[in-house]
């Protein structure tokens, strides 16, 4: 156990540092589900981000409360960050009742309706529709919000894409579409799928403003998010941004990885976004060791707290196996305004 | 009063357009140009482009943005123009909105109307004229319904949107022009099947366009001496088995009429059922008369000829009855 200081409450750091301290807890709650992975505790298909944090935290950190966000089946940096629970989160990669989707998702289908996460959609651009939907509802019920859909780069060769991007466009929608283009579709890399692999030119047939940021640089993430959300909340229609990143572990845990270069992977990591921002901050002397141990044991914790959450959690009885295929009677329908 | 089918659909959006706010129509060509089936003529004056909403060619697309407008609270009726381009949407209705609910953990219902026509009989050839209910009522998560009456037509919206979760309406492109009279209380109770015609030798069991095949058929044989009850299903998923038990308790003979083709179809789904609930029941082995096994054909002999029609019930009852 290291030593360290107590660290000042997360609400009253500096923006960097509850960027950095948000990037620790999605990379050490990963690396835990990995562990865990292995030793059969969780099953199906596990989707690592690791690598990619900076994408999830940079936009999350750029978004108001009330707003909307769709992900995809990489989506458990997002949820942690939109504020499903750590314990929650665990728990439903084990399977237990006390997931946030009670079990009945397991790691791609992270679902906070209350908090408007949407998911976790195991269909590649299968989020992409729903999101122009959500924006639609709250254009015709009179709601300020903006809705973030989140998305890789393969499901740029989806017809889903052209569909929502051109509805969203041709409706003017307040979605902004985000693709994190960590440059391979589980195996297929971008030159090997796409006729047009600057996506800021395809997205841009559409009519509609583009942006692209270093999606390794969780600063630039955020203050490019930050611009393309705020034209989106004040009536600009919808907008594309192109984060671009690299994941540093393989597609899934089935996953041999033999399609990408070793020393590929080696040359960004060197760029990991952790570290990044640590070391700028350290070069700004805005941050020393003692400090970054201190958010690093506070990820730590979390992660104990969630797995020792979701070990001692009960399983959903067989009995109940048919609940939650209807609404059943009595209960509230349908969406929230 | 006497009224068209497509004039009963037309009635039913109405009402509903204007007793919620919430409520909505999508669709392609169902503003300026009226639906393709002219049933949402003259909405698109009366309720504006924003909820008389016309969309792309984009079924995917429209059909999954329905889904997450009644995630996003309104409730949306989203119109396909036949069941045969509604497989260009098939992810968005079968990944999405029938199981949302579920993967969440019950967090969130969609209550989304999808309306689209089905059907063969006017010649419109193999990518326009298939009848894929059985694929809908295969899923769990969604209800499935078939109007084959004006009634019905009338009848069943109101409680589709009132439903929290997706319901999937089939409009038989055969029956837009059918006429009848709009009984005083055309309320439809859209867990139930509807016994249309008694009769105590057999029963045939038959939805959408194959009711008035199997009413004119009933009355074919009444002319012969043969009295059979005729059952509309109605509601495709989840099936009334409850009603159908009963009508085979009370005639110890079944026929099943389906314009999908037999294999894999609902009518093999049904006769299923009524042998495991009633097979002691039973008289004679339950038969059916769906489409012969090819793609709906363009000429018009041959497009009856692969359809249930009138004289195959007939023959299929007289047959199970060996009269």
């Amino acid at each position: 156990m290291t030593r360290t200081r107590k660290p000042r409450a997360s609400a009253e750091r500096p923006l960097e540092l509850r960027l950095l301290a948000d990037m620790l807890r999605i990379r050490r709650m990963e690396e835990k589900c990995a562990e865990l992975y292995g030793a059969g505790r969780i099953r199906g298909f596990l989707h690592l981000y690791i690598g990619e944090e900076a994408c999830a935290t940079g936009a999350m950190h750029a978004l108001a409360a009330d707003d909307n966000v769709v992900a995809t089946y990489r989506e458990h940096g997002h949820a942690l960050l939109r504020g499903v629970g750590m314990d929650a989160i665990m728990a439903e990669m084990f399977g237990k009742a006390a997931g946030c989707s009670r079990g009945r998702g397991g790691s791609m289908h992270l679902f906070d309706v209350a908090r408007r996460f949407y998911g976790g959609n195991a269909i590649v651009g299968g989020g992409l529709p729903l999101a122009v939907g959500l924006a639609l509802a709250d254009r015709l019920q009179g709601v300020r919000r903006v809705t973030l859909c989140v998305f890789g780069e393969g499901a740029m060769a989806e017809g889903a894409f052209h569909e929502s991007i051109n509805l969203a466009a041709l409706w003017q929608l307040p979605v902004l579409f985000c693709c994190e283009n960590n440059l391979y579709a589980m195996g297929t890399a971008l030159a090997r799928s796409e006729s047009q692999t600057d996506l800021c030119a395809k997205a841009a047939s559409y009519r509609v403003a583009t942006f692209r940021a270093d999606g390794m640089d969780v600063r630039a993430v955020f203050d490019t998010v930050s611009r393309a959300v705020r034209q989106v909340r004040e009536g600009g229609g919808p907008a594309f941004v192109e984060l671009q990143t690299y994941r540093f572990r393989a597609h899934s845990m089935f996953d041999p990885d033999l399609y990408r270069d070793k020393a590929e992977i080696e040359e960004w990591k060197q760029r990991g976004p952790i570290h990044s921002l640590s070391a700028q901050l350290k070069a700004e002397g805005r941050l020393d060791e003692e400090a970054f141990l201190a958010l690093d044991a506070e990820a730590e914790a979390e992660v104990a707290a969630a797995v020792a959450f979701a070990e001692q959690a009960p399983w959903e009885p067989v009995a109940d196996l048919l609940k939650d295929v209807h609404t059943p009677a009595g209960a509230a329908a349908g969406g929230t305004p | 009063m006497r009224m068209s089918y497509r004039e009963a659909l037309r009635l039913a959006l109405r009402e509903a357009l204007q007793n919620d706010a919430r409520v909505f129509l999508m669709g392609e060509d169902v503003g300026r140009y009226g639906g393709s089936y002219a049933v949402s003529k003259g909405l698109l004056e009366e309720f504006g482009p924003e909820r008389i909403r016309d969309t792309p060619l984009s079924e995917l697309g429209f059909v999954g943005a329905g889904v997450g407008a009644a995630l996003g609270g309104l409730r949306p009726i989203v119109e396909v123009m036949t069941v045969n381009f509604s497989l260009l949407a098939l992810d968005q209705i079968v990944n999405s909105a029938a199981l949302l609910r579920h993967m969440s953990g019950g967090q969130c219902s969609v209550p989304l109307v999808l309306r689209m026509a089905t059907g063969a009989g006017r010649q419109l050839g193999a990518q326009h004229s298939h009848s894929l209910e059985n694929w809908y009522a295969h899923i769990p998560g969604i209800r499935v319904l078939a109007p084959a009456t004006v009634a019905d037509a009338r009848g069943m919206l109101a409680p589709a949107l009132a439903d929290p979760d997706p319901v999937v309406i089939f409009e038989h492109a055969q029956l837009y022009n059918l006429e009848d009279e709009l009984p005083d209380d055309w309320r439809c109770d859209i867990a139930r099947a509807a016994v249309r015609r008694a009769g105590a030798q057999a029963s045939v069991f038959a939805y959408g366009g194959c009711l008035p095949k199997a009413l004119q058929a009933a009355e074919e044989l009444a002319a012969q001496g043969v009295e059979v009850e005729v059952v509309d299903l109605r509601v495709l998923r989840p099936l009334d088995i409850d009603t159908v038990a009963a009508s085979v308790r009370r005639t110890h003979r079944a026929v099943v009429v389906d314009e999908g083709w037999r294999s894999g179809s609902l009518a093999a789904e049904l006769i299923a059922r009524i042998v495991e609930t009633c097979f002691y029941e039973l008289d004679a082995p339950p038969a059916r008369v769906c489409s012969e096994e090819v793609p709906i054909p363009y000429a018009k002999h041959l497009e009856e000829a692969a359809l249930p029609q009138v004289p195959k019930i007939v023959a299929a009852v007289k047959e199970l009855l060996n009269v």
